[in-house]
């Protein structure tokens, strides 16, 4: 077993782009689910329409890079009024229902065949981040240091994504502490006390929708350019479920909690990984009762078990305060 | 209820599964690869197909690579290996066609295929009379079948997710997993290397009742206690899709990723009745679905239980008032339930394949079905989920069958614009 190799590889996945990508779906999360008591399970529609925004507008419309975050963007304030306008009168679990049912179906149209011009069907569109990676300010060379190093590409998004997801829990720190804010918490302790104050609540969660929702989208612009190509299946509905788990374990309601979910979810998943990894290659355990090919399914079933046990044992997460939480709607 | 007594529960939840010897499923390690028959239609009603020797076939990459090329054997099969998983296309050589034998749509010379990892894809070149002359009128009674057999099925799997929620409020959305569950189980004891083998039928029989008992064990292991801590609705949930996660990919892990059909009545020659065609396995599959659900309703309506079924997915607490042991009731629902869901997944896979994710491809199906319906009502499950299976078949008639089930999905968020209660639901405050 090599420790060194499997605590390196633990601590550099920890701030690597998944987990930047990741804090950005969760802090958008936070803000429909956290502070405003929406269960919106359709959270990879606006991962969706953030990447696909940059890729079709690079690729089929055209633009540069940068004109096609806005249409990323207004993609996804488009997708959360769509999304809000029939939902938001209801009840939280048909909420969970039409936004599972809503993420499904921009997946299955950006992979149908009807859409290959655009959308390049079911394997995706490649190379539309040249932009980003030609506007690089570090020389050559490797930066970091430890576990830390990084090409000086990588360093470049990882720099861009992290100052990313500072700034949008930065507006969601400012957001929360104005008046705006209140009224969101107090839509989401009781409805009716903030409509019989003539709020309109309706209007007020929609807001909280768009917003989490375009915060969402930058995440799935991150994720887009770190990989550098969109395929549609990467798109399904685990990514949300991903995203609840690491807003679950880094505390709900909390600006920095999705954030330290994030990278402890992604150091954690790396961590078992490995040391999977390194048991089965060291003999520890046998290749025919778990291969190496197989550590992805163990990995995914881990993060369902992760997230039942916080659910039953510990619901506020780390950070959470469990007064904070909207559980019993 | 103290936390120890959860413990045994989520080791218990999944013990039913892992009980299943790993060795018992093992996976073949096959590559990817496509393969088909090229026939041309019999002569007269009734005769068997032709194969047709000599014809090529090149495969492609979705980039336009050439994978691989094929020609059909004496008996008309032919195969292309595949370097992995992925999207291809095989395209048919219309010109290595013997004289007389056409296309049955010239347009369709090349087919797009998905490839999933170790899958052996079958790709299918009608032969035969031109169907240019096929309006969608023509399409449209085999296609209600189809929809109608659909929809029979979803109904089947849905009525114990639609009872839970009216019962304990719990949007179960691991219910999809005992439709695998069912299906994976009947496949165990009718098709697995390890298994005893045993007839469909009978197999059927017992991952039936396998289900049931998974069902009433997560009853009891899981959700009882966890209601007993008087945990909210949302955390339910939650947690419900974490369970759906663990046991998706249990499921995969030790069935694997490939869709594998039954042993018994894998594949059987359509009979033709009047416009439409259709395979006696579809017919059997029709019949039983009608006859099982006729049985519910009769259960639901006639019997003790059933009534105290209704009276507590009514009103609750009128219901516990009444001197009805609400808890036990609910068991029983837990336990037909997955029975039922079970018996659906044995269905679905009779039709198609049985895979690891049939269930949960089929959940969002459900919970349309059941909100289309009325969520919590038996017979707004019933026919919400009809809705939903002949909206998805007939919706082919027009937009590509790979999509079909985005109408499907878009019904429900209709239906909660114009009435939120759905078709049979009562109309109260759900907002």
């Amino acid at each position: 077993m090599d420790w060194n190799t499997i605590f390196r590889n633990s601590l550099n996945a920890g701030v690597n782009a998944e987990a930047a990508y990741y804090a950005l779906l969760a802090i958008g999360l936070n803000m429909h689910f956290g502070y405003t008591g929406l269960l919106n399970f359709g959270q990879v529609g606006f991962l969706a329409v953030g990447s696909y925004g940059i890729a079709v507008g690079v690729t089929f419309l055209g633009l540069s890079l940068w004109l096609s975050v806005l249409v990323a963007v207004a993609a996804a304030v488009l997708l959360a009024l769509l999304l809000g306008v029939p939902t938001l009168r209801l009840r939280v679990d048909y909420l969970a229902i039409v936004t599972i049912a809503a993420g499904e179906i921009i997946r299955l149209t950006f992979r149908s065949v009807s859409l290959r011009e655009v959308t390049g069907g079911s394997s995706g569109l490649q190379a539309f981040a040249g932009d980003f990676y030609a506007v690089n300010p570090f020389p050559d060379g490797t930066y970091g240091f430890g576990p830390f190093a990084f090409s000086e590409s990588r360093f470049w998004l990882l720099v861009a994504a992290w100052t990313l997801v500072a700034l949008s829990a930065l507006l969601v720190y400012l957001l929360m502490h104005s008046p705006w804010g209140r009224v969101i918490k107090s839509i989401r302790e009781d409805e009716d006390a903030a409509r019989s104050l003539g709020k309109n609540v309706y209007w007020y969660k929609m807001q909280s929708l768009i917003l989490g929702g375009v915060i969402g989208a930058l995440g799935g612009i991150v994720f887009c350019i770190a990989t550098q190509s969109v395929v549609p299946d990467n798109y399904a509905t685990q990514v949300t479920f991903f995203g609840y788990t690491i807003l679950i374990l880094g505390g709900v309601a909390r600006v920095g909690g999705p954030i330290v979910g994030s990278v402890l979810f992604w150091l954690i998943l790396a961590l078992t990984d490995n040391l999977l990894r390194q048991a089965i290659g060291a003999g520890y355990i046998p290749e025919n009762i778990l291969a190496t090919s197989e550590l992805g399914i163990v990995r995914f079933a881990l993060v369902g078990l992760g997230l039942m046990l916080l659910m039953i044992y510990r619901p506020q997460g780390i950070f959470g305060d469990r007064k904070e939480l909207a559980l019993d709607a | 209820m103290h936390v120890r007594h959860l413990r045994p529960v989520l080791i218990g939840a999944c013990l039913l599964v892992l009980a299943i010897p790993a060795a018992a499923w093992a996976q073949d390690a096959d590559g990817e690869l496509v393969q088909g028959v090229i026939e041309a239609p019999a002569e007269e009603e009734g005769a068997e197909p032709a194969p047709v020797p000599g014809v090529e076939i090149a495969v492609a990459s979705d980039a336009g690579e050439e994978v691989g090329s094929a020609t059909t054997a004496e008996d008309g099969t032919w195969s292309v290996e595949l370097p992995g998983p992925g999207a291809y296309t095989a395209t048919i050589d219309a010109t290595t066609l013997p004289e007389g034998i056409t296309l049955r749509n010239p347009d369709r010379a090349t087919l797009e295929v998905e490839v999933r990892t170790g899958e052996q894809r079958r790709v299918l070149f009608p032969l035969g009379e031109g169907a240019a002359g096929v309006t969608r009128f023509d399409r449209a009674p085999q296609l209600l079948l189809e929809g109608l057999k659909l929809g029979l099925i979803i109904a089947i799997c849905a009525i114990g997710l639609s009872l839970i929620f009216g019962t304990t409020g719990i949007t179960n959305f691991a219910h999809g997993e005992l439709v695998t569950f069912g299906a994976l189980s009947a496949y165990f004891f009718n098709a697995s290397a390890g298994g005893p083998g045993l007839q469909l039928i009978l197999a059927a029989v017992v991952a039936v009742l396998v289900g049931s008992l998974f069902g009433a064990g997560l009853e009891r292991g899981l959700f009882r206690p966890l209601r007993a801590r008087k945990t909210g609705l949302v955390a339910l949930l939650v947690i419900s899709i974490g369970l759906s996660l663990v046991l998706r990919n249990l499921f995969l892990l030790f069935f694997g990723g490939r869709s594998r059909p039954f042993a018994d009545y894998a594949i059987q020659r359509g009979i033709a009745i009047g416009p439409v065609s259709v395979a006696p396995k579809d017919l059997w599959v029709m019949g039983l679905s009608i006859l099982v659900l006729v049985l519910v309703a009769l259960a639901l309506q006639r019997t003790r239980i059933g009534k105290a079924v209704r009276a507590v997915a009514d009103n609750r607490d009128l219901a516990e008032s009444s001197g009805i042991d609400v808890e036990r009731v609910v068991l029983y629902i837990w336990t037909f339930g997955a029975g039922l869901a079970a018996l659906g997944g044995v269905f679905l896979g009779l039709g198609e394949q049985v895979s690891f994710q049939m269930g949960f491809q089929l959940l969002l199906l459900m919970f349309a079905g059941i909100t289309l319906g009325g969520l919590g009502t038996a017979y707004g499950a019933l026919v919400g989920s009809l809705v939903v299976g002949l909206v998805i078949q007939l919706s082919t008639l027009w937009i590509p069958t790979e999509i079909r089930v985005v109408p499907g999905l878009a019904i429900l968020i209709l239906v909660l614009l114009v009435r939120p209660q759905g078709i049979l639901g009562r109309a109260e405050r759900i907002g």
